[in-house]
């Protein structure tokens, strides 16, 4: 048999022929590849690239510090101050979570509620994730935690911010509170501060009021992850812009001394400054310690608040709507000079018949002869009537809204009522009747449907002071942004009729026989002007009339009448107005008696102690002649 | 190169002609391949030789030491070992097999020589080649369709991959069946077993299904939809797509590769090591790599044409393919291809067997080349 033969050279032609088969179909293969390689990395490069980089950055959002809430001289009504808090990470605890938390439990307290939180917690998260174990500690356990730390493996103190209310419930109407996120605000805001966990939010005044400009913006701590999504490294960190702090015209000392006079009465008041509309106490009592809500309100403090019929939760100064009683008066007297009843006497018997109604004076056997000064002075309800029946509805209402009633005075604060300033158009579009004219004379003593808030009445009391259109405003300054004030209007009455009626009410206080007289600043130089008011808040029967009207003393208390004063001082040279309401307290007037201490505390925070304006000015010594 | 003529196949060659005859390019560009393994090893482990590349490299100049050693052995050498080693490696993988059953760990791929250890069905994939070369040198065209003669070869390819789907290991044996059947189809089976045969595979994929593990299962319908299991077993392919993606056309640059050193890729420094590769260097880089393959696969093919024995040429070419379907399914795997099996890229990936059966298999190409004036007659055993 020879070595080699015919079919060994068939089969290398085979081999060769089959070779190139094969070598093709790897060209292929090959082609296939670079094909696949083109459509991932050239074709879709950079929808891969952002993945990637989604994969390995993770953002996370840094809350940027709350903007403070600043008085008018500097000090803190709402800060932030530390909060010192204790973090627990699973995966650190070298004994186990249990034994972690047992540990911690001998130097503070964690209660079963917590304890149950706390395991819930890190179930739903990876175990390197740091769980929040209890919040706010004073530094004494939070000291103590630390000293111990060496035997409490997996457990971190940490220190975070949370809001700080120093001056408690003094404060609460006008700063409200922040308290943690609710879906209903996640639906309204699309900001991604409010998903952080923890994040709080404004609710009610200042809080709300100025909550985007005090919340700032974000910062983000952009970290490289692995695939876990343990961090691996900080990539970079933009600290974010803290919120504005907000400057108040609010004085803290003035605040607390009005909230301290209210005391434990169901009250408000509003001091403000006459030259520009600042607001410088608002203040509503009783009030609640906005730190509570920060922090975490219990049910039984919760129910304390909402089922106190003093109405805690409640900013009366702003939403609570009164009748203005007698207040109303002095818009009535204006509207009266102006009319050409400057001159306008009528004799008082203690009552008044229109048609077959008889409208009653508070002064049973009435005021004899009165003109308007008398008629402010004393309140003569008569005599208003009188002037209410030559003027009209239409023309009162027109003179009440210049002085700002019927409508919200625009302070910057949520929450604002409108009142009510009733004309004939009103009645017809809100009642379907028309105006009756005895309407017209039990709006004229500031009863029936109008209805005015203190902020209104304290604006009112302003502008008779200032004899200009002021609005009250509240804060000074949001922010560095400052914005120029618009001008102030002179308010549209005759210089007369604002002579007059400043001249009655300082009759009121400081003449004899004042309605108010007993209560007046005596201190020379402080003196103040004042218009009291008792707002009815039920309807007194014919039967109950001739029986003779029941003293308030004698009624329970949600029926007694409300006492209203508006007030400005000092009388020269006006330079502060008060509006101070006490619901369902008329006897006694505590009303006066709250607003001549405020106006006279407010008047010494000068710091000579100096009246404002000394000596007396012309006006005020020909109307003590 | 100038064929010196050997007038009878018993002549030998002295040491140092081989060694001058040895293809130095094809080493060198096997040098070059490997270096870039070792900066991708160096980039996962985040700039550092430890714990791979410098392993790597001490192995891989282990394997050219091994490669030039197996090139100077003549070819006849190898011819008569064929079966032996063949034998050898099916015994460790019958060993592997039963072991892996018996003591109950599922699966089993290594097993363990004194210090070292190593995996049978590597050493089966070269020696598989080796065998079926043998075996095939001694047919003619005609003869390798006789159904007799062609049951023996089925039997060498089928009971290794037989073994090697038991371990589980679904790639090896896909592997050692294209190995097995293209040498087969080079040594020139008639068209009309092959057809047939391509038909009934088709045909009996359903059945195979059946006989998948659930794992296997599992990879291929997570392959058929990667986004039902987008952070389970659907992971390794679209991360895998995400970091080559990611790369574009030049890449992020060396070492500034986020997906692999992050672990956002599994087996980073085994079977997905070119995802590494396709994120720092992109498109242009990993059509670098594949035309060295390629030209690596060029030289292979040239080597086995020019051989002037059935079994030189047979056994050329069985390296060859089985280097290039090592490239191919991991290549396919990491691009999202083909279904996620355990196959790592040739010269690139870490791991001490792959990298020395490559390099062995590549000693055998070049005991090919350095002996391929080298005449065996068919009915030729070799030497010894």
């Amino acid at each position: 048999m020879p070595l080699f033969d015919r079919k060994d050279k068939s089969r290398y032609a085979t081999f060769s022929r089959r070779t190139l088969l094969v070598t093709g179909g790897m060209g292929a293969v090959f082609a296939a590849l670079a094909g696949r390689l083109y459509q991932l990395q050239i074709i879709n490069g950079e929808e891969y690239m952002t993945r990637a980089e989604d994969n390995r950055v993770n953002q996370r959002l840094l809350a940027p510090l709350r903007g403070r809430i600043i008085d008018r001289f500097g000090n803190e009504l709402a800060t932030n101050r530390r909060n010192y808090r204790v973090l627990l990470v699973p995966e650190q605890a070298t004994e186990g979570v249990g034994a972690a938390l047992r540990a911690l439990g001998r130097l503070i307290v964690i209660t079963d509620h917590q304890h149950e939180r706390i395991l819930h917690d890190i179930s739903q998260n990876k175990r390197f994730v740091p769980v929040t174990v209890a919040e706010n500690l004073d530094w004494d356990d939070f000291a103590s935690i630390n000293l111990h730390l060496p035997y409490l493996p997996g457990i971190q103190p940490d220190v975070g911010e949370t809001r700080d209310y120093p001056y408690g419930d003094t404060m609460s109407h006008v700063l409200g509170y922040v308290a943690a996120v609710s879906p209903d605000d996640l639906q309204h805001d699309d900001d991604p501060l409010l998903d952080l966990p923890g994040f709080r939010i404004g609710r009610r005044g200042i809080e709300k009021e100025f909550d985007t400009e005090m919340r700032g913006t974000a910062g983000t701590d952009r970290v490289e992850v692995n695939a876990y999504g343990r961090v691996i490294r900080e990539l970079g960190r933009e600290p974010g812009v803290p919120g504005s702090d907000v400057y108040l015209t609010v004085d803290r000392d003035v605040q607390q001394f009005v909230a301290k006079s209210l005391g434990a009465e169901s009250a408000a008041c509003v001091v403000m400054d006459v030259s520009n509309g600042d607001v410088i106490a608002l203040a509503s009592t009783p009030g609640f310690d906005p730190n509570l809500f920060n922090v975490g309100i219990t049910p039984d403090q919760w129910n304390a608040l909402t089922t106190n019929d003093h109405n805690p939760l409640l900013n009366k100064a702003l939403s609570g709507v009164y009748p203005p009683g007698s207040t109303f008066k002095p818009a009535m007297a204006l509207a009266a000079v102006d009319n050409g009843l400057a001159d306008l006497q009528i004799v008082c018997n203690g009552q008044l018949t229109l048609g077959n109604h008889v409208f009653h004076c508070w002064k049973r056997g009435g005021h004899g002869l009165v003109d308007l000064h008398k008629g402010i002075q004393q309140s003569c309800d008569v005599f208003f009537y009188e002037v209410a029946k030559r003027l009209g509805i239409d023309k009162m209402a027109d003179a009440a809204k210049k002085l700002g009633l019927g409508e919200p005075t625009g302070i910057e604060m949520p929450g604002e009522r409108a009142g009510v300033m009733p004309t004939r158009a009103w009645k017809m579009a809100t009642y379907g009747v028309p105006w009756q004219q005895g309407e017209t004379l039990v709006t004229g003593i500031g009863q029936g449907y109008v209805l005015a808030t203190p902020i209104q009445l304290a604006t009112l009391a302003a502008r008779i002071a200032s004899g200009n259109k002021v609005f009250p405003r509240i804060s000074r300054v949001v922010g560095n942004k400052v914005e120029p004030r618009p001008r102030i209007d002179a308010l549209p009455f005759s210089v007369k009729a604002i002579e007059t009626v400043q001249s009655g009410m300082n009759a009121v206080t400081n003449d004899p026989g004042g309605t108010a007289y007993a209560w007046r600043i005596p201190n020379p130089g402080f003196e103040m002007a004042g218009k009291t008011g008792t707002a009815q808040v039920r309807v007194i029967t014919r039967a109950e009339r001739e029986e003779g009207v029941k003293k308030d003393a004698a009624l329970p208390w949600n029926l007694r009448d409300h006492g209203l004063f508006i007030a400005f001082a000092p009388v020269s040279a006006p330079r502060y107005a008060c509006a101070c309401i006490v619901e369902h307290g008329a006897t006694g007037h505590p009303q006066v008696q709250m607003a001549r201490d405020i106006l006279l505390y407010t008047q010494q925070r000068d710091p000579a102690k100096l009246p404002t304006a000394y000596p007396v000015t012309a006006a005020s010594v020909q109307n003590k002649a | 190169m100038t064929a010196r003529p050997y007038a009878a196949y018993r002549r030998t060659l002295s040491i140092a002609d081989k060694l001058l005859d040895i293809n130095w390019g094809l080493v060198m560009l096997i040098g070059v391949i490997a270096c870039v393994g070792f900066a991708m090893l160096y980039s996962v482990a985040g700039g550092h030789f430890e714990p791979w590349a410098g392993t790597q490299i001490v192995r891989f100049l282990a394997g050219i030491a091994l490669l030039v050693v197996v090139a100077l052995v003549d070819i006849r050498v190898w011819m008569s070992l064929a079966y032996p080693a063949y034998g050898l490696a099916l015994l460790l993988l019958v060993a592997t097999t039963i072991a892996g059953h018996v003591g109950g760990l599922g699966a089993q791929r290594w097993i363990e020589l004194g210090p070292l250890q190593m995996q049978p069905s590597e050493l089966m994939k070269i020696s598989l080649v080796m065998a079926l070369a043998r075996y095939l040198h001694g047919l003619s065209v005609e003869e390798v369709s006789w159904p007799l003669k062609l049951g023996i070869p089925l039997a060498m390819i089928g009971i290794p991959t037989l073994l090697v789907l038991m371990q589980p290991n679904l790639g090896t044996a896909t592997i050692l069946m294209a190995d097995g059947c293209t040498l087969l189809f080079l040594a020139g089976l008639s068209w009309w077993w092959i057809v047939p045969a391509v038909a009934g595979v088709i045909a009996a994929v359903p059945v195979a299904w059946q006989f998948l593990h659930d794992y296997q299962k599992q990879r291929i319908l997570t392959f058929l939809n990667p986004a039902s299991d987008a952070l389970g077993a659907g992971w390794n392919i679209s991360q895998a797509e995400i970091a080559i993606g990611s790369g574009g056309v030049a890449g992020k640059g060396f070492l500034q590769g986020t997906q692999s050193r992050l672990n956002f890729l599994p087996e980073k420094e085994t079977d997905f090591i070119f995802t590494t590769l396709g994120e720092e260097f992109g498109f242009v880089g990993c059509i670098a790599l594949l035309l060295l393959f390629a030209v690596v696969i060029g030289y292979g093919i040239r080597i086995a044409m020019s051989s002037r024995s059935q079994f030189g040429r047979l056994l050329a070419m069985g390296i060859t393919l089985n280097f290039f379907f090592y490239i191919m399914i991991n290549a396919a795997m990491v691009m999202g291809l083909i279904p996620v099996v355990g196959i790592p890229m040739p010269l690139i990936s870490y791991g001490g067997t792959a990298m020395l059966t490559v390099l062995f298999g590549f000693g055998l190409l070049m005991s090919v080349h350095v002996h391929r004036q080298v005449e065996i007659p068919r009915h030729s055993a070799g030497i010894i």
